[in-house]
């Protein structure tokens, strides 16, 4: 096997080069499902906010289909949606996505899972991304999730988006803590 | 769905903590981190086309042409994206983005007293072809001082972000410039545990790619993970 390219920092000027247009912005207004916002701080160790960091979210439509080949079911997935995502942090550490909130998987038939956004973070002082996930408090299958249920409950909460409605939109709201308390869970990414 | 993707290797990938590069050190996990299991939403990942790019997204030297061309060296840069197994990767995109000839940025936090160039905006994307090649013209980009210890410089470098063909493959990684004398005293480029991982990150010279009278050519390859661990299914 070849060895693998190693990861330099994404540093503090990408933002010419890779937040370029709406690409926070997932779905049109015809898109499928349930229309929501995503908004959260990406903080540091000290709990101050990181204003040069840039998040990347990867998820399925409404209905749980991915816009990829390896989906089986990726001729039906929504033409008015697209799964990837990109935001930057401002400058109080605040990022914001319009979505919609993602259908279940298939993974396994005897096992239910629950829905989910993968997410990246990649800032300066970071030699190599992170990757942790969004995962939503309003959903019954949090309970018997397998990703989930092997996480320290004590840490669990910090993948779990909080539900704030409006009178006009439903938010999710998610903070990404990269050390210390309540620090995020990242996963091997 | 039961194919297993490679994951980040740690013996070539650097830490998140890596207390000479001084940022690392409140913006490291501190916990360990957790092995997912490979779902569709790993298996799968965001797919980019012609339609994403502009027509001179691969020339630097004239995508941010105002008056006149932009100052420097004039190089070409080219290589190919392989997985681990060594097959190409087809139709992975590639954003670039980099300092000027005299080491500065079109950023709002780049401090640096160097010039800016009013031709060089210094970005552009390309997609990998079906061997997974790809190539771009630029200018060489110069050193700049930076603030992580006293008289600190950047090597000259070219920022590369790629998405290979699932979601595991994605890369944000720096080109390095072959006898560059800052390397030695980078945080970032030795925050790579092994010499050979850093030698990677170092184009090479290449006399074929350059163009008599026009421009030097420069050759980097680049391995992506979230490679099939078994290349032949059965």
């Amino acid at each position: 096997m070849l060895k693998q390219t190693p990861s330099q920092t994404v540093g503090p000027f990408f933002h010419n080069a890779l937040i370029r247009g709406d690409q926070n912005i997932l779905a049109t207004e015809q898109a499928r499902g349930e229309r929501i916002t995503i908004r959260g701080r990406v903080l540091d160790g000290d709990g101050a906010p990181i204003p040069d960091a840039m998040i990347e979210i990867w998820q399925p439509d409404a209905r749980g289909i991915f816009q990829h080949r390896t989906d089986p079911r990726h001729a039906e997935a929504d033409p008015h949606f697209r799964g990837f995502g990109r935001a930057e942090t401002v400058n109080n550490g605040e990022f914001c996505f319009v979505t919609v909130k993602p259908g279940q998987i298939a993974v396994d038939e005897n096992q239910a899972v629950a829905p989910f956004i993968n997410v990246r973070i990649f800032a300066r002082g970071m030699l190599i991304h992170s990757l942790t996930r969004l995962y939503f408090a309003d959903e019954a299958a949090n309970a018997t999730d397998p990703v989930l249920s092997a996480i320290d409950p004590a840490r669990r909460g910090t993948l779990i988006a909080r539900r704030v409605e409006s009178a006009d939109s439903t938010t999710y709201q998610f903070d990404i803590v990269l050390q210390g308390d309540g620090e995020t869970v990242f996963f091997t990414p | 769905m039961s194919q297993t993707l490679t994951t980040i290797d740690w013996s070539v990938q650097p830490p998140y903590l890596h207390p000479a590069y001084t940022s690392t050190v409140k913006r490291s996990p501190q916990r360990p981190l957790i092995p997912l299991p490979q779902t569709l939403a790993e298996l799968s990942g965001p797919v980019f086309g012609y339609d994403d790019l502009a027509p001179l997204d691969d020339d630097l030297t004239k995508n941010a042409v105002a008056d006149g061309e932009p100052l420097g060296e004039r190089i070409i840069v080219t290589g190919r994206v392989l997985d681990e197994n060594n097959r190409p990767v087809p139709h992975a995109l590639i954003e670039i983005w980099q300092a000027n000839a005299c080491g500065r940025y079109i950023h709002k936090n780049d401090q640096h007293p160097a010039p800016l160039d009013p031709n060089f905006a210094g970005t552009g994307r390309v997609l990998t072809d079906a061997n997974g090649g790809y190539r771009f013209t630029t200018i060489k980009p110069g050193a700049y001082p930076w603030r992580n210890h006293p008289n600190a410089w950047r090597p000259a470098h070219i920022h590369f972000s790629l998405f290979g063909t699932n979601f595991l493959s994605r890369l944000v990684t720096q080109m390095y410039f072959p006898g560059d004398p800052l390397l030695s005293y980078d945080p970032i480029y030795n925050g790579i545990p092994d010499e050979e991982g850093r030698r990677r990150l170092i184009s090479q010279y290449d006399h074929e790619v350059t163009q008599p009278e026009w421009a030097l050519g420069y050759r980097f390859d680049i391995v992506l993970s979230g490679s099939a661990m078994t290349p032949f299914e059965t």
